[in-house]
């Protein structure tokens, strides 16, 4: 900033475009969300400008609570897998000679440039009935009767896994990265073996990134949708799914949009928490 | 003589082709404060981390107390290390930064206490049991440092430039400290340092480090007064080097002829015309108007320092080459531009081979000998 000093713009002028997007893109279309919320359904579809609490009511009702719990169920899930299977694969990654290191990251952001809805797809391909593994394994004659692979709960949380697997990989990678070697150096000079070193040491100074990735992982598959519809067969509800159906299917836009709302409540008070972690991390 | 606490037996360390630390021969007694000095890049630092066991070695094996640790990972070494950035784990405060090794022998929780509370004693840091150290300047950080590695009763303290953070008056303050804590405990230190002076106040021996090699290993006065390489004699203090060569050897006493002047020395073992560096310390040397028996160096005055307790003077030869001097007090001083004689006492010269395969041999024959010159 100093040296070549940039003509100091009235603040609306700088702030003004931002402020912009984000009215036009998050706050009026939330506003509407809210609205829409408080409203009745028309029972041929669309809403009726009547006040209401039916909606919200409703989110209590126990095939509801069963969805959400569901659906929670399978997030943690899915976050646990991904911090089970992205801590090893961040740390070996981490831990090679800096020259191979962006290969491997390039290889885990590369799946970014396709369209999910395709990678998804071509798992399809993989496990049906009749697909790529199936038909390896009768020819080989491991199997005799094809395996029933697709359409279960075990395909969707697969899809979900691999869906989220990159965004557990990173924020684990920059944290491990970050870490001073002379501090294991330190562990194990102090007769902690490598296995008590990562107890002791490696892992209570990654958490920041082990929180950060069972966030970015756990918030986003409460909304994946189209992955339980293609790989879980959609026989299986989940919160993403019934939140779908009510604006597309059922067309209740209110119990849709208070079911949005609801996700959006869970999302913010779990970042307030990692913001805490966060700052408990930096005090230390 | 008594096993040594630590044996470096013919130690070679490669980083890929490089060959960082050579052919290394080196015991550190019981309870001695021994230094490894040297420029960066010496490989005093790689010696500490191989003994430490952070390097595997490429040759050569490490004794421990007689015991082979060569294969050893550094958690079955009974040594601990004091790391130059301090290495305290952030996530843990002082006590639990102290208490980490003991926790690991399985330590009982009461006796862990009590040893961290005499450690904390022992660095000046009581009641600080529950600081971060994020919260704690740099020379604390040091201490807490040190008590960490201490607490395990290690048979060898590792230090690796510890004092290298820390500002000059600090630093001279914990000179003395470690060294008074050494003393009272009798743990040995290995210390790690590339600043000559340090080296020379706290250790009891010395061993001087170049391009992976042990120039010379010895008390702090004998490093000083009696260098055997060219290296040594100019890494450390400053001193006056002189090309000469060997004019006439008589019983203990050599003739060296040099490019303008002769001089008269004290050594032995040196032949007629054999190429040599004269060496000799500022504040040995003494000039004259007039011609002394033996010397016959004639240079120009050039111009005197006043630095406070001593005063500097130049002294250029016909050659160019500036000797350098020191005199204790300001008066008696010939006037700038005086022509001088320089001279010193016959035994304040070192005499020293120019050819470096014969200071090696030179090297390898005092370190086999029994009570060669690495004998303190």
């Amino acid at each position: 900033m100093k040296g070549k000093s940039r003509p100091d713009l009235p603040l609306y002028v700088m702030l003004g475009p931002t402020f912009l997007w984000l009215l036009i893109f998050v706050m009026i279309p939330l506003f509407n969300v809210i609205e829409i919320s408080f409203l009745t359904k028309n029972p041929s579809g669309g809403i009726d400008f009547r006040f209401s609490v039916e909606s919200y009511a409703s989110l209590f009702k126990r095939d509801f609570m069963l969805i959400m719990y569901r659906s929670f169920a399978l997030s943690l899930q899915t976050a646990v897998l991904c911090l089970l299977i992205g801590y090893p694969f961040a740390y070996v990654i981490a831990n090679m000679p800096r020259d191979y290191r962006k290969y491997f990251l390039l290889f885990i952001m590369l799946p970014f440039w396709i369209n999910s809805v395709i990678r998804i797809y071509g798992w399809t391909t993989l496990l049906r009935m009749e697909g790529v593994i199936n038909t390896l394994l009768l020819t080989l004659g491991i199997i005799s009767k094809p395996l029933e692979m697709l359409y279960t709960d075990g395909a969707t949380l697969l899809g979900m896994v691999y869906e989220l697997l990159p965004f557990a990989v990173l924020p684990l990678y920059a944290s491990i990265e970050k870490l001073d070697v002379s501090l294991l150096e330190a562990a194990r000079d102090l007769g902690a073996t490598k296995a008590r070193t990562f107890l002791r040491v490696i892992f209570p100074l990654t958490m920041p990134g082990v929180f950060a990735a069972s966030l970015q992982t756990f918030i986003p598959s409460l909304g994946l949708f189209y992955i339980s519809e293609m790989m879980g067969g959609g026989s299986t509800m989940y919160i993403g799914n019934l939140i779908k159906n009510q604006f597309l299917s059922a067309r209740n836009w209110p119990l849709g949009a208070a079911l949005s709302l609801f996700l959006i409540l869970i999302t913010l008070i779990l970042l307030k928490l990692y913001t805490k972690v966060g700052k408990l991390e930096d005090m230390a | 003589m008594k096993q040594p606490t630590i044996s470096l037996k013919n130690v070679v360390k490669y980083f890929e082709d490089t060959q960082v630390v050579k052919n290394l021969n080196l015991d550190i007694r019981e309870g001695e404060f021994f230094t490894l000095l040297g420029p960066s890049g010496c490989g005093k630092t790689t010696t500490l981390r191989l003994i430490a066991g952070f390097e595997i070695l490429t040759e050569g094996k490490i004794f421990l107390e007689g015991i082979d640790v060569s294969a050893k990972k550094p958690n079955e070494r009974s040594v601990n290390t004091v790391f130059q950035n301090y290495a305290l784990f952030p996530h843990m405060n002082v006590e639990e930064n102290i208490a980490f090794g003991l926790v690991e022998k399985k330590v009982k929780k009461a006796e862990i206490k009590q040893k961290v509370a005499e450690m904390l004693k022992l660095v000046q840091l009581e009641g600080m049991e529950k600081r971060m150290p994020s919260q704690m300047s740099g020379g604390q950080k040091q201490r807490v440092a040190i008590a960490r590695a201490l607490a395990n009763d290690p048979k060898v303290l590792l230090l690796d430039e510890p004092l290298g953070a820390l500002d000059l008056k600090l630093r001279k303050q914990m000179q003395l400290e470690l060294k008074h804590l050494q003393k009272n405990l009798g743990v040995t230190f290995v210390f790690v340092t590339h600043d000559q002076e340090e080296a020379l106040a706290m250790s009891d021996r010395i061993g001087v480090m170049n391009n992976g090699v042990l120039e010379q290993i010895g008390t702090p006065q004998e490093i000083y007064n009696q260098p055997v390489t060219k290296f040594v004699a100019d890494f450390i203090g400053e001193t006056n080097l002189l090309d000469a060569s060997v004019e006439k050897v008589s019983a203990g006493e050599i003739y060296v002829k040099m490019e303008f002047g002769h001089a008269c020395l004290k050594a032995t073992g040196f032949f007629q015309n054999e190429m040599v560096y004269i060496c000799v310390r500022p504040e040995n040397l003494k000039i004259t108007a007039g011609d002394t028996p033996n010397f016959h160096i004639y240079g120009k005055v050039k111009e005197h320092v006043f630095i406070g307790s001593v005063s500097k003077t130049v002294v250029e030869l016909a050659n160019g080459q500036e000797i350098k001097l020191t005199t204790p007090q300001m008066e008696n001083l010939y006037p700038v531009g005086a022509i001088v004689n320089i001279y010193w006492k016959d035994d304040h010269g070192v005499i020293l081979r120019t050819r470096e395969e014969q200071v090696y041999t030179m090297i390898e024959n005092t370190m086999r000998a029994p009570g060669g010159s690495d004998e303190g």
